[in-house]
């Protein structure tokens, strides 16, 4: 096992490696069908998480939809 | 009366906008509620099918239930994602992408903002913005001013609806230049819908009464004091205002004309 650090919303995290970006969501307990996942500015569809591994000082923006008018 | 209301509404075209048809010509906001609870109650009473959202990043340091659609049940209402916050062409375009990728439609709320004081609208920004998200199939609702000109540009560049403001956005002004928003839906052959400042029931009537397609607010509802209630009063409003347009109003004078007749007076 490995050490990645990356940036997440802005933050640098250190997660367990290799990891892929539906194992991202997993350490950080979060719902892959409520989330849209931007992977160094590229959108990465879902059906894509569980393949796309997430490389060390990647930038991971993770959104959802919250209340606006 | 109510059910005279609702039949004569259903003589009224639907509201269609890129396509997707609604009986409501009622939008509304998801921002500012002091609770999810109230939010959803208030929803309910303004009786809209379009509910716009933000698109934020998950705060990872708190509940992961804070997410909209923890609440908002989206197979029930139609989520139109927006680009408020953006002030650029390019940030607003990444904004969008983002709502689309929630996966729900391809409908935008676009807004490109020029100034942090006023919020309106930096115009060349947003027609950039439409003309990049409409040719990627996008159906975009870009708010604006009520400029004629950015609203006849906006069609070209392939706007789905274009939404000039009453007034600043959550200042509750009401419809400061009626004048303005009458030419732009004279002009434009796509939906009319104005969105934001409107404050209280008589301003949403009086938008509605200058022929445009629809409105859509959100502050007027969220902080009102009893939400719900206004947004029941919203809904009236908006189909009251909505008739009177469809029903053609009596011409103005400057002199009185009795109702009564004039003849048989003893």
């Amino acid at each position: 096992m490995t050490r990645l650090t990356v940036i997440v919303n802005g933050d640098q995290r250190v997660i367990d490696g290799p990891a892929t970006l539906a194992d991202l969501l997993r350490q950080l307990d979060l719902d892959p069908r409520m989330v849209v996942v931007e992977l160094n500015r590229e959108i990465v569809r879902r059906p894509r998480l569980a393949e796309t591994e997430v490389q060390h000082g990647d930038s991971v923006e993770l959104v959802h939809f919250v209340g606006g008018g | 009366m109510a059910t005279t209301i609702q039949e004569q509404t259903l003589t009224d075209t639907p509201l269609t906008v890129g396509g997707r048809s609604f009986r409501s010509r009622l939008l509304v906001g998801t921002g500012k509620y002091r609770s999810n609870a109230e939010m959803v109650r208030a929803i309910e009473a303004s009786g809209a099918e379009v509910v716009t959202v933000a698109v934020r990043r998950v705060d990872l340091d708190r509940s992961k239930e804070e997410g909209l659609l923890y609440h908002l049940d989206p197979t029930r209402y139609f989520l139109l994602a927006n680009t408020a916050g953006c002030y650029t062409a390019d940030e607003a375009i990444r904004y969008a992408r983002l709502g689309r990728e929630a996966g729900f439609n391809d409908f935008v709320k676009l807004e490109v903002i020029g100034d942090r004081e006023t919020l309106l609208p930096d115009t060349a920004g947003l027609i950039s913005a439409t003309t990049t998200l409409a040719a990627e199939g996008f159906q975009v609702m870009a708010y604006t001013n009520d400029d004629l000109i950015t609203a006849l540009r906006l069609e070209d560049a392939g706007a789905a609806a274009v939404m000039p403001l009453a007034s600043p956005i959550g200042s509750g002004l009401g419809l400061l230049n009626p004048y303005s928003i009458r030419t732009i839906k004279k002009r434009l052959k796509v939906p009319v819908l104005v969105d934001a400042g409107v404050g209280t029931a008589s301003d949403a009537c009086i938008t509605m009464e200058q022929g445009v397609d629809g409105i859509l607010m959100n502050t007027a509802i969220a902080e009102a004091e009893d939400a719900a209630t206004m947004a029941l009063a919203m809904r009236y409003a908006v189909e009251a205002g909505r008739l009177a347009f469809l029903s053609g109003r009596m011409p103005r004078r400057e002199v009185a004309a009795p109702s009564s007749p004039l003849k048989g007076m003893l």
